[in-house]
């Protein structure tokens, strides 16, 4: 149980980076963007296959996000001056990244990367270097949970670490001069034309970012799983989305800084949520996507009911004591 | 300062549902003028304003402004010396960004926009200045989201950030219209203050007569995708309204003579009569 709720939680803070990107098309951009399923694919694709090249997988990490910024600006490409429909943009690169990812892992559908000099195998060789390990299993055990102990913290520890860092940069970006217009582009763009943004060119920049943290959550991933798979980032559009939306419904949008902060919750909370429900008997691995799909639906159906139904009670509420007088001068009538 | 040269617009050419927007727009806008227009449903107001900002290109003619041709530059250039304050009041603000975020916006609308701080400290207290003269009290909810304004805040605040950096030329496309009275005339005063401080030239489009009249120092009326009337200074100083419908009347019974020529051009005959 604990074990998986850690692993859990290690993949949920790696999901969170890809959140944070979806975060940035979906919302910021207002953008239905849904090269993700593909660009997840390039950076996983290019780090594995870097990696198996022997090339430093901080090396391999970077150019697999970098990869994933430029097939973020091919789907702005062909909205803005293709002048073709957002989700059909995305679309059609998430189709032609397809063949794009299998030429760059060398038509292998799926590399493996156990026993390679990973990012993975880097942090939990610091947590064990630093005594991080010792110290925060030590702990564990004072507590009384030493039956199951993590096999290293340091995945956990760095991969929060770098999640953070990445929030706080697109943070401070979005209240750069070209974050403030970026965002005005997504808010309204007649506006933001009116007064001088080149729409156009931010909606590519922000196609791009938002793309290269998809990759460079794939980037990680790969490494965390221990392979890259030419289907991995198969329905990947709808955990950045339930992460999303998760994360805003629980933990509110009021500035952007919380807001991002919200995404990284949802995503953490996500993968919790699926973890547990795959562990009940009744479900198959396989079940995942379906888990998925349920879960976007009541994150996106249950915040309107419950409206509707405090609603209703309200009225309610103000309706009773109307009847009342009604009841009092039907009796007085009667009498 | 501005100036258009038979600028021509057409919709549809060549298919049934073909309209004439602008047919033959001559037009010159001293520094400083604040020129008022006037005209009818489908005049090709709102299309004259689209051609000067550049969201269409015009079909024939050309455009200047500051002494260059800017007939083909393309929107977002043409803006960062364009001031603009839509009729809708939500289409001048973003309205997910705070009162000093959207002036931020304004603010480097020509400049550079690069990587530092959108709103600073020093920026923040000359937003509070400027938001100050509004006396809506906006200044002291500099980060409030725009999105919760009423309608003539945000108005009131799209027409701050139109002229912020005073720009070569301020374009009002009936910007009080969807206003309730109220409003509408304290956003009108709010206009003539700001215009006449800053000497913007300025060009305004409106359906209110009465407006037309009492703001500016020239006045134009166009139907048909033409200028049908234009008064000067000494002239538009002794206009009233009723001068203005009976103009207005006059054209109209002008423009659908032409209507009935059109209708029957010379040669074919006119119905009962021998012909010429």
């Amino acid at each position: 149980m604990f074990a998986s709720i850690f692993g859990a939680l290690e993949s949920g803070i790696i999901f969170a980076i890809m959140a944070l990107g979806v975060y940035l098309s979906f919302r910021v951009l207002d953008f239905p963007d849904l090269t993700v399923d593909g660009s997840f694919v390039t950076g996983a694709g290019t780090a594995a296959a870097m990696i198996t090249r022997g090339l430093d997988p901080i090396l391999a990490t970077a150019c697999g996000t970098l990869a994933g910024f430029i097939a973020g600006c091919f789907t702005g490409l062909l909205h803005t001056k293709g002048k073709i429909h957002a989700l059909l943009s995305g679309i059609l690169m998430m189709i032609a990244l397809w063949s794009i990812n299998l030429r760059i892992m060398e038509d292998a559908a799926n590399i493996p990367l156990l026993g390679k000099h990973t990012l993975m195998t880097e942090m939990a060789d610091f947590a064990k270097i630093t005594g991080l390990d010792a110290s925060l299993n030590a702990a564990l055990k004072a507590v009384g949970l030493g039956e199951s102990l993590p096999r290293t913290w340091g995945i956990l520890i760095l991969m929060l670490a770098l999640t953070l860092i990445i929030k706080m940069l697109n943070d401070w970006f979005l209240q750069t001069e070209i974050g403030l217009v970026l965002r005005a582009t997504g808010d309204n763009k007649r506006m933001s034309r009116s007064f001088s943004a080149n729409t156009d060119r931010l909606t590519i920049l922000g196609l791009g970012l938002a793309n290269a943290w998809v990759a460079l959550s794939g980037a990680i991933y790969a490494q965390y799983g221990g392979f890259a798979d030419i289907g991995m980032g198969v329905g990947m559009i709808i955990v950045g989305l339930a992460s999303v939306i998760i994360g805003e419904a629980l933990f509110g949008t009021k500035t952007i800084a919380r807001t991002t902060l919200a995404v990284i919750g949802g995503a953490i909370i996500y993968r919790i949520v699926v973890t547990l429900a795959l562990r009940i008997e009744f479900f198959k691995p396989g079940d995942l996507k379906l888990i998925t799909a349920v879960i976007v639906v009541l994150a996106l159906v249950v915040p309107k009911a419950v409206d509707n139904r405090r609603e209703k009670r309200r009225r309610k509420r103000r309706q009773a004591p109307a009847d009342d007088r009604n009841r009092e001068a039907e009796q007085r009538a009667a009498t | 300062m501005l100036q258009l040269k038979n600028v021509h617009k057409v919709f549809n050419e060549g298919q049934p549902d073909e309209r004439v927007a602008l047919a033959g727009i001559d037009l010159e806008l001293k520094s400083g003028d604040f020129v008022t227009v006037i005209g009818s449903n489908g005049a090709g107001k709102s299309t004259l304003m689209n051609v000067i900002t550049g969201v269409l290109a015009p079909d024939a003619g050309e455009i200047w402004m500051d002494g260059k041709e800017v007939t083909r530059l393309p929107e977002f250039k043409r803006s960062a010396r364009i001031g603009r304050v839509f009729q809708d009041p939500m289409a001048g603000t973003a309205a997910s960004l705070t009162i000093e975020e959207n002036l931020s916006i304004a603010f480097t609308r020509n400049k550079t926009r690069t990587l530092a701080r959108g709103v600073t400290k020093k920026r923040r207290a000359f937003f509070r200045e400027r938001l100050a003269e509004l006396n809506l009290g906006l200044e002291n909810r500099l980060t409030a989201k725009v999105g919760s304004l009423s309608g003539g805040e945000r108005q009131a605040l799209s027409l701050l950030m139109a002229t912020l950096t005073y720009p070569s030329l301020l374009l009002l496309d009936e910007h009080t219209a969807a206003l309730d009275p109220a409003r509408a005339a304290l956003i009108a005063e709010m206009t003539e203050r700001i215009v006449r401080a800053s000497r913007l030239t300025t060009l305004m489009v409106t359906h209110n007569m009465q407006q037309a009249i009492a703001l500016g120092n020239r006045l134009v009326m166009m139907d048909a995708g033409r200028i049908v009337a234009a008064f000067d200074e000494e002239e538009k100083k002794t206009l009233t309204i009723e001068k203005l419908l009976a103009v207005f009347q006059q054209m109209r019974s002008a423009a659908s003579d032409r209507l009935l020529l059109n209708a029957f051009p010379p040669g074919a005959g006119l119905p009962g009569q021998g012909g010429e």
